[in-house]
């Protein structure tokens, strides 16, 4: 029973960290319509800098600056942001394929470089030497891991709150403005560049703080945690959950982490010892499948975006149509 | 140096084939493809297997080519699994891009694209296996050219390049001299009013897939045969590939060969600064520069 418990806790945090990156997604795509082929940069420039600012002292490496926790979680979400404002500054003026290419593009060099730097990141082998907060004061454990949830899940439902705060703020229907029409927002003296960094910035800050929450989590981070199928992962929760709805993008993180989970499993218990191999060729090809099979049939998602129509709007509406009876 | 630039030369000739299906596609139909790198392991593979198909039907063919490692049978491989190729990338838009397309977003076909490269890239690993294979077992030695500066070259790399400018040259023949090529170049500058002039745009989309997927499978053939052919092939490709197509400006034909041969030295050249570790990370340095100084390219045209 306790194992059951325990490992639903560890299943329940690690969705609620992804879950926290999907609604940043969901602010750049699903709110402005950015796509961020990248995520999984964004997210490791959290979990990386957050272990380097709050770790302790290393041999031959940067970081170990031992930083408050609360500090260095902001840490990382800061160097995610400034990463997010120099992609952002280059590409978001040119036509939107420029910003797929470049941000898969960070996530390449980002990754090619955490391997390869071992001065900066501790290359192959990782990231060690962080110490969890609270660990030793709760003594791990269940209690510890339960007490990270909670924490967790509090950040999640912070940003939840601010996020829907914010696309029910004016910048959010100039978001929205801006994704439908960008010339009518320009007419409009707005200007869509700047708008678009914001968010964009403001998304990637989002998915450094999960990232962050990863490494705490694990207190550990390796180039193997980097890896593009995340930043997939993180998509096809977007897509399933329905872009451009945050209750959708926290349930489609759920759903994908247990689906992505429970097929893992299935397939280490039940497929051939000489397939083995193989599980993650088959997961793969699973999630392309849930990428594309919801694009063609089901593109809104299992949620749809809600669209806000202002009262006074509404009724003029119906009074038009009225009219028209 | 010398060394670096003649391989780099040899990469891009690859990349350039590889860039020029891509910028057609990123020009016609608005989207970032990612799934084109893997049209070069689908061409690689398809190779191999038709390779060992005609080898067993005549073994007279499997002999290699004068100092090449590259046999008839190898030869004969190229012109059907550029066919397949070709076909294939035909059968992926009628599937999933074109109706994608139907239900509109150009960003959800970058989206599907991703998902069509996972699919195809992990298929491949299934059915191959993922660990690497090679076209020969038969060790060909490379040439020295000169000792001092040294310079090493295989046989088939100078084939490679001599096949990859020639299909180029093809290519540039027919967008110049026939009707096929004014009426691809039409659609290119201005869909509708070539589509008023007669012109079928479906017609056309199809024809590009075709080219597009045929020059991927003769790059992807060429880079299995001076290295060696895995799974992640394509993966490994495409960012690249993207880099030659930035390079050159997207939409630009001509600007896709030039942008994959400079990115192609570029990266090789770069070597002699960076340690090898980081040369997956080169062609994303080449994307930020262009961005940086001439977003549209070398003979890219401004469209927001």
């Amino acid at each position: 029973m306790i194992g059951v418990i325990s490992y639903l806790v560890f299943f329940s945090t690690v969705a609620a960290i992804l879950a926290i990156a999907v609604l940043g997604l969901n602010l750049q795509w699903g709110n402005t319509g950015l796509f961020n082929g990248g995520v999984v940069a964004f997210f490791g420039a959290g979990a990386y800098a957050t272990l380097i600012f709050g770790g302790t002292p290393q041999e031959g490496q940067l970081g170990g600056f031992a930083l408050p926790y609360p500090l260095a979680l902001l840490g990382g979400m800061f160097v995610a942001g400034v990463m997010a404002w120099i992609v952002g500054i280059l590409t978001l003026r040119l036509r939107h394929d420029y910003l797929a290419i470049a941000t898969f593009g960070v996530a390449v060099a980002f990754e090619n470089l955490m391997r390869n730097a071992e001065a900066l990141a501790g290359g192959a082998q990782g990231l060690r030497g962080f110490e969890r907060p609270l660990f030793d004061a709760l003594g791990g454990g269940l209690a510890y891991n339960s007490l990270f949830l909670i924490c967790v899940l509090v950040l999640l439902l912070a940003v939840y709150v601010f996020l829907e705060r914010l696309i029910r703020s004016p910048f959010g229907r100039l978001l929205r403005a801006i994704r439908e029409d960008e010339t009518a927002a320009r007419s409009l003296g707005k200007n869509p560049a700047r708008i678009r960094l914001t968010s964009f910035i403001t998304g990637s800050v989002i998915m450094g703080m999960s990232g962050g929450l990863y490494g705490t989590f694990y207190a550990f981070i390796s180039p193997q945690d980097v890896l593009p199928i995340l930043t997939f992962q993180i998509w096809a929760m977007l897509i399933v959950g329905g872009a451009g709805n945050n209750r959708g993008a926290v349930a489609g993180a759920f759903l994908i982490w247990g689906a992505w989970t429970a097929s893992g499993w299935a397939l280490s218990r039940f497929a051939p010892q000489e397939v083995q191999l193989y599980t993650g060729s088959v997961q793969f090809i699973l999630i392309g499948f849930v990428i594309v099979g919801m694009l063609l049939w089901r593109p809104q998602g299992l949620f749809e975006e809600k669209l806000v129509v202002s009262q006074q709007g509404r009724t003029a509406t119906k009074e038009l149509q009225g009219d028209r009876r | 140096m010398i060394q670096h630039l003649a391989d780099g030369i040899l990469v891009g000739s690859i990349l350039s084939l590889g860039a020029i299906g891509l910028t057609m596609v990123m020009h016609m139909l608005r989207f970032a493809n990612f799934s084109h790198a893997e049209l070069l392991s689908v061409g690689a593979y398809c190779a191999l297997v038709f390779d060992g198909v005609f080898a067993g039907v005549h073994s007279g063919l499997a002999q290699a080519i004068g100092s090449l490692s590259l046999t008839w049978t190898l030869a004969l491989s190229i012109i059907v699994s550029m066919a397949v190729t070709g076909f294939s990338a035909v059968a992926i838009d009628r599937l999933v891009f074109r109706r994608v397309r139907a239900l509109g977003g150009e960003l959800s076909m970058v989206f599907a694209s991703f998902g069509v490269a996972m699919i195809l890239r992990n298929i491949l690993g299934l059915i191959f296996g993922l660990q690497a294979q090679l076209y020969s077992r038969d060790i060909v030695f490379a040439v020295m050219i000169s000792s001092d500066p040294l310079l090493l070259i295989k046989p088939d790399q100078v084939f490679s390049l001599v096949a990859a400018l020639v299909f180029m040259m093809i290519l540039h023949l027919v967008l110049s001299r026939t009707t096929f090529g004014y009426a691809l170049r039409a659609v290119a500058e201005n869909p509708t009013l070539a589509q008023v002039s007669g012109i079928s745009l479906q017609r056309m989309i199809i024809l590009i897939w075709l080219i597009g997927g045929g020059l991927a499978a003769a790059a992807g053939i060429f880079y299995g045969l001076t290295n060696q052919i895995n799974p992640v092939l394509g993966r490994d490709l495409v960012l690249p590939i993207f880099a030659a197509t930035i390079v050159g400006g997207i939409g630009s034909i001509y600007g896709a060969v030039l942008g994959g041969f400079l990115v192609g030295i570029a990266s090789n050249v770069a070597l002699l600064i960076l340690p090898s570790g980081y040369s997956p990370a080169v062609p994303f340095l080449i994307i930020l520069a262009v961005l940086l100084v001439r977003p549209t390219g070398l003979f890219g045209e401004e469209r927001p």
